[in-house]
């Protein structure tokens, strides 16, 4: 059972309260898609993903991204509750789309990064601590139905 | 040749489809490493190391030419928030007496680091070569667990994010990031 404080509960809701999850969520996927172009064989059939300009400009890397990013809304809103929150998308990842559970900790890095990009200097220490130890329990979750 | 790539793996990200060609291709065990040492544990190493390409390199001076000017800041935010994130890695600085992200000892010894790491852009060309003497300091004197490097190399890449939003696009974090691996990599190099 993950313990949260009042202040990581505090942090967690204001970075997500102030995000555009339609620039942050296809800045994310994008950047894990070039970064760690390996994680690509899970869009194939995306479209045009040949160099990093296509992926950035790709509307259906995009619109997953947001997707992606409107999943984690469910654990932001269900802080005490999140692996039983994610048991059915860690089967769906598992079961259906066959998803690698390293790659979460691949995506998570590169919501880090975007987020810090985004935030500056208000991204302190703390919050980065917070936002990771965030992001860990979500990966842990969705890897949690893996067999 | 084995010990290479394992060793790289838990220093950098390995794709799952590569860690399959590299242990059960080149160093399928059950047939004895058959394969003369030198060709395939240079084309181990260039699977497992991910190596730095002519692009990667340019990148990373280019990047290099707009932070570096801020490399004590750089480095004294990473390791602080190397401390303060991964709270285990405190047990290499218990002889400090203010551990917190703030503290004189962590922004100065942030600065340090830093100075490795502009030495390590200077040698990007023989990165192995390059910090062998880092490396000896890091294996017989300071010992740190060298599964730490990825982890620091993560925070300084979340400072350099968060300093220069506009600067660190996703072609220049994928270069800094190979770049960081094979910086840990040579690191390690006098380990065992």
């Amino acid at each position: 059972m993950v313990e949260w404080t009042e202040q990581e509960r505090s942090i967690i809701n204001n970075i997500f309260s102030n995000l555009d999850y339609d620039d942050i969520g296809p800045k994310a996927l994008a950047r894990c898609l070039i970064v760690y172009p390996w994680t690509q064989r899970y869009f194939a059939s995306f479209g045009n993903l040949y160099n990093a300009d296509a992926i950035k400009t790709n509307p259906n890397i995009a619109a997953h991204g947001t997707k992606v990013l409107h999943g984690l809304d469910r654990a932001v809103k269900n802080l005490d509750n999140i692996k039983a929150t994610y048991a059915e998308l860690s089967v769906l990842h598992s079961e259906k789309l066959h998803v690698d559970p390293d790659n979460f900790k691949l995506l998570a890095d590169c919501l880090t990064i975007v987020i810090a990009a985004k935030l500056g200097n208000a991204f302190n220490p703390e919050v980065q601590a917070t936002f990771q130890k965030f992001l860990a329990v979500v990966v842990s979750a969705l890897g949690r139905q893996y067999h | 040749m084995l010990y290479r790539a394992s060793r790289a793996a838990l220093i950098c990200p390995v794709p799952p489809s590569r860690m399959g060609v590299t242990c059960g291709g080149r160093l399928n065990l059950s047939r004895g490493n058959l394969q003369s040492p030198s060709d395939s544990g240079r084309e181990t190493e260039r699977e497992a190391d991910m190596s730095l390409t002519d692009k990667d390199k340019a990148a990373v001076k280019a990047l290099w030419a707009k932070i570096s000017k801020s490399a004590d800041a750089i480095g004294a935010e990473a390791l602080g928030r190397l401390v303060t994130v991964y709270p285990q890695t405190k047990t290499y600085f218990a002889h400090w007496p203010d551990l917190s992200a703030s503290s004189p000892s962590v922004k100065n010894h942030g600065k340090k680091i830093m100075g490795g790491v502009t030495l390590a852009v200077a040698k990007i060309d023989d990165l192995t070569n390059g910090l062998l003497d880092l490396s000896e300091l890091h294996a017989f004197k300071l010992r740190v667990d060298p599964a730490n490097f990825k982890l620091l190399s993560h925070c300084l890449l979340v400072v350099i994010a968060a300093m220069f939003p506009n600067d660190f696009t996703p072609e220049a974090h994928v270069s800094m990031d190979k770049f960081l691996c094979n910086l840990a990599l040579g690191l390690s190099e006098r380990y065992r």
